[in-house]
């Protein structure tokens, strides 16, 4: 799965997702737990803005020195016998894995949950080369049987779904037979997966954080699968983000705190795994060898610029969860893996504006995301941000907009222009206007008045009313009530 | 006190009752209140849509027109928190930065002005209804004006005030998100709606005439008997009987 999920235009994925009351059923609810139990975890913590203001610190100070702390990762990572791939692309990202693959001549490949392995497209290159990739992410594995079904969440990929969904794709994919119980259809994963693991040649991972100081990777998950990945095969390929790093234990113990909190309201994920480098001599289990690509695909573009803090961006879903436009539209609509608020700051940073320029829109900009986002990323003004690059740089504003936003520029500027212009708006749409409702307004109103009624202007507009107090004219307790 | 209203370009032209109401319950409060006839628009339609030349220009011109004022009140706390925003608007230059910063530290939304500066929580308000109120997200989130309007609506006599459950979900207002999404624009304002209508209040009432435009104008499209009021309005309301009937 590529980045972008979709060739659809953007309304036409957004009317599928509307439609979907299902989806919006599973997701609305899915929120609203997510949330809540985010909101409990953070005040059990007591002070969650002093964590947040760490957390963010730790960020900011990472990425302002990104290029230490790699260089410090990767000569630890080759101390201990790892090897280190820097990617510049996409392409560049899967190719080097690819290579692996092949030399050790790897057949079966099992993953644990990688967003930036999706990003770079990895099971799509793995499997043109004959290779079987399994997802042990039991969420993205439903999601590959369900012939690929792109993720619609950053930390529950098949959030979309419910559990009647999931048991017929596993009665119409794999033979099952029982019923939607969580903990059958579990077990049931679980049985084919434990074949999968003990028989792969080779385990690929994503990285939640890489710690600088000893070359070590850190992986969050809630199934464990990520042990059971980096444990048996002989070969293990980590792919991370350039921007996954932390400088040190210390600092992990924070980020993954934020992490777990914010996700899923957890104090810590069921399981935390720390890697450091291929298995010591002697050792029973872990990889005999152990590779790190890390890749920048347009990350380091955004070093620099005013997008740098959506680099600090930890992958908790927490803005995700509380951002009522997706809760109505769905993942999917985002046509990027990134969804949510994040994905509209990201995805059009990493696939520019050609492919994703609605994104920065579908935002009311309530700023939900940018109060939930535990390392504070402002994510709302980066939203702003983007529509001021897309207006003022990339010159791809509708020309009706530009028009009209000149025409503000005039009227807010120069009161006299303002007077006149809103003194004439009662009579220019009194022709729409009755007992004071507009119910099908014309031009921008169009789209307003489809499904709510626009108040119509006053006669009286408040500067006349007060002019007229001052001057003692007129009685001022009887207002126009109209 | 001297108290200057931003009345904002929304109230001035389509809500001018709030208007009316703020000047009268400041007066009340004891305020002297003046409105600086310079005054437009705050420029967030333009800022928010990414035209920053253009919400400059507005900036520069609200900054002009209350560079002589002692307090700015506004019955809108989006505007107000737009004010806020100057200060980043303006960076690169810093004269207007610096202005910007004067305004900014004077700047007050209603509530927000009588529960912090006027340091008045019972304004003697007397309105007999049930209510909800909607807790609109760049005064909660942007300028932090958290419990102010239900510190002040708490004490309004007859005022029977329902939670509202997801009071932090955005009505789906957002200026021209609700003309350029129109269809996802409309479940927001339509979940908003249901969420009202299921704490069977007969009254919605609000600090933020962009929200309450977008949900007035949904509650109107459905015939619903839910009216809407201003803050500033529900605040206003019964003074003179209130009084009276302590003669
Ligand atoms: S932007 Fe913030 S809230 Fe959203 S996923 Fe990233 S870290 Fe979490």
């Amino acid at each position: 799965m590529p980045m972008k999920i979709s060739d659809a235009p953007f309304f036409d994925r957004v009317e599928k997702g509307l439609n979907d009351q299902f989806m919006r059923n599973a997701v609305l609810s899915a929120q609203d737990r997510l949330r809540g139990r985010k909101l409990l975890a953070a005040e059990e913590l007591g002070n969650w803005e002093d964590w947040r203001a760490l957390g963010e610190e730790i960020r900011s100070h990472t990425l302002a020195n990104l290029d230490y702390y790699l260089q410090q990762l990767s000569e630890n990572v080759a101390k201990l016998g790892g090897h280190v791939f820097f990617a510049e692309t996409a392409e560049e990202a899967s190719g080097y894995v690819k290579r692996v693959v092949q030399e050790k001549n790897a057949k079966k490949i099992v993953k644990s949950k990688s967003m930036v392995t999706e990003e770079i497209n990895l099971n799509a290159v793995l499997e043109e080369i004959g290779c079987d990739v399994v997802e042990t992410d039991l969420g993205e594995y439903i999601l590959q049987i369900d012939d690929h079904d792109p993720p619609s969440h950053i930390v529950a990929p098949a959030l979309h779904k419910n559990k009647e969904q999931i048991r017929d794709t596993f009665r119409e994919k794999k033979g099952y037979t029982k019923t939607e119980k969580p903990e059958e259809l579990t077990m049931f994963a679980r049985e084919l997966l434990r074949k999968e693991f003990l028989s792969a040649d080779l385990g690929i991972t994503g990285c939640n954080f890489a710690v600088a100081e000893s070359g070590s990777i850190a992986l969050v998950t809630n199934e464990g699968n990520a042990r059971l990945v980096t444990t048996i095969p002989k070969t293990q390929i980590t792919v991370m983000g350039m921007e996954r790093i932390v400088p040190t234990w210390e600092d992990l113990d924070i980020m993954v705190s934020l992490l777990c909190r914010s996700a899923v309201g957890q104090k810590l994920t069921s399981y935390i795994t720390g890697l450091t480098g291929p298995r010591d001599e002697g050792a029973v289990d872990g990889p005999e060898e152990f590779h790190l690509v890390i890749v920048d695909n347009k990350r380091s573009e955004a070093l620099g610029t005013a997008f740098q803090s959506a680099l600090h961006c930890i992958r908790c879903a927490a803005c995700i969860n509380v951002c009522p436009v997706y809760s109505h539209v769905g993942g999917h609509s985002y046509g990027s893996i990134y969804p949510g608020p994040i994905g509209a700051v990201l995805s059009p940073i990493l696939g520019g504006y050609e492919d994703y320029k609605e994104l920065p829109y579908a935002s009311s900009l309530c700023a939900a995301c940018t109060e939930a986002c535990p390392v504070k990323i402002p994510l709302h003004e980066l939203l702003i941000e983007h529509r001021r690059q897309i207006v003022e740089e990339e010159g791809l504003a509708p020309k009706s907009e530009k028009l009209a936003m000149k025409t503000f520029k005039l009227g807010v500027s120069s009161p006299s222009l303002y007077k006149m212009g809103t003194k004439a708006a009662p009579l220019m749409l009194k022709p729409f206007t009755d007992n004071q409702i507009i119910e099908k307004g014309p031009g921008p109103l169009k789209d307003w008045t489809e499904s709510r009624n626009f108040p119509a202007p006053k006669k009286e507009r408040f500067r006349d009313w007060f002019d007229r107090r001052t001057k003692g004219e007129g009685d001022n307790a009887k207002r126009d009530n109209s | 006190m001297k108290v200057s209203l931003f009345v904002t370009c929304l109230s001035d032209i389509f809500y001018p009752e709030a208007g009316k109401h703020t000047v009268e319950l400041l007066e009340k409060l004891g305020c002297e209140v003046d409105f600086p006839e310079q005054q437009t628009c705050c420029g967030q339609p333009a800022f928010n849509s990414g035209y920053h030349k253009e919400a400059k220009a507005a900036a520069k011109h609200l900054i002009e027109a209350f560079e002589n004022a002692d307090y700015v009140v506004t019955p809108s706390g989006s505007c107000a928190g737009m004010v806020h925003e100057y200060k980043k608007l303006l960076r690169d230059e810093p004269d207007w930065r610096e202005k910007a910063e004067r305004l900014i530290a004077k700047t007050y939304e209603l509530t927000q002005f009588i529960v912090n500066v006027l340091k008045v929580e019972d304004v003697h308000a007397v309105l007999p209804a049930k209510a909800t109120y909607h807790t609109s997200c760049h005064m909660t989130r942007l300028l932090k004006v958290g419990d102010a309007p239900f510190r002040l609506l708490n004490n309004v006599k007859g005022l029977e005030l329902k939670p509202l459950p997801h009071n932090y979900d955005c009505c789906g207002f957002g200026g021209t998100f609700a003309v350029k999404m129109t269809p996802i624009s409309e479940e927001m304002v339509d979940a908003k709606v249901k969420h009202i209508e299921e704490t069977g209040a007969e009254v919605l009432i609000g600090a933020d005439c962009g929200c309450l435009m977008n949900i007035g104008g949904r509650l109107t499209r459905k015939g619903s008997p839910i009216r809407v009021k201003h803050i500033a309005e529900v605040l206003n309301s019964g003074v003179k009987k209130h009084a009276d009937e302590n003669l």
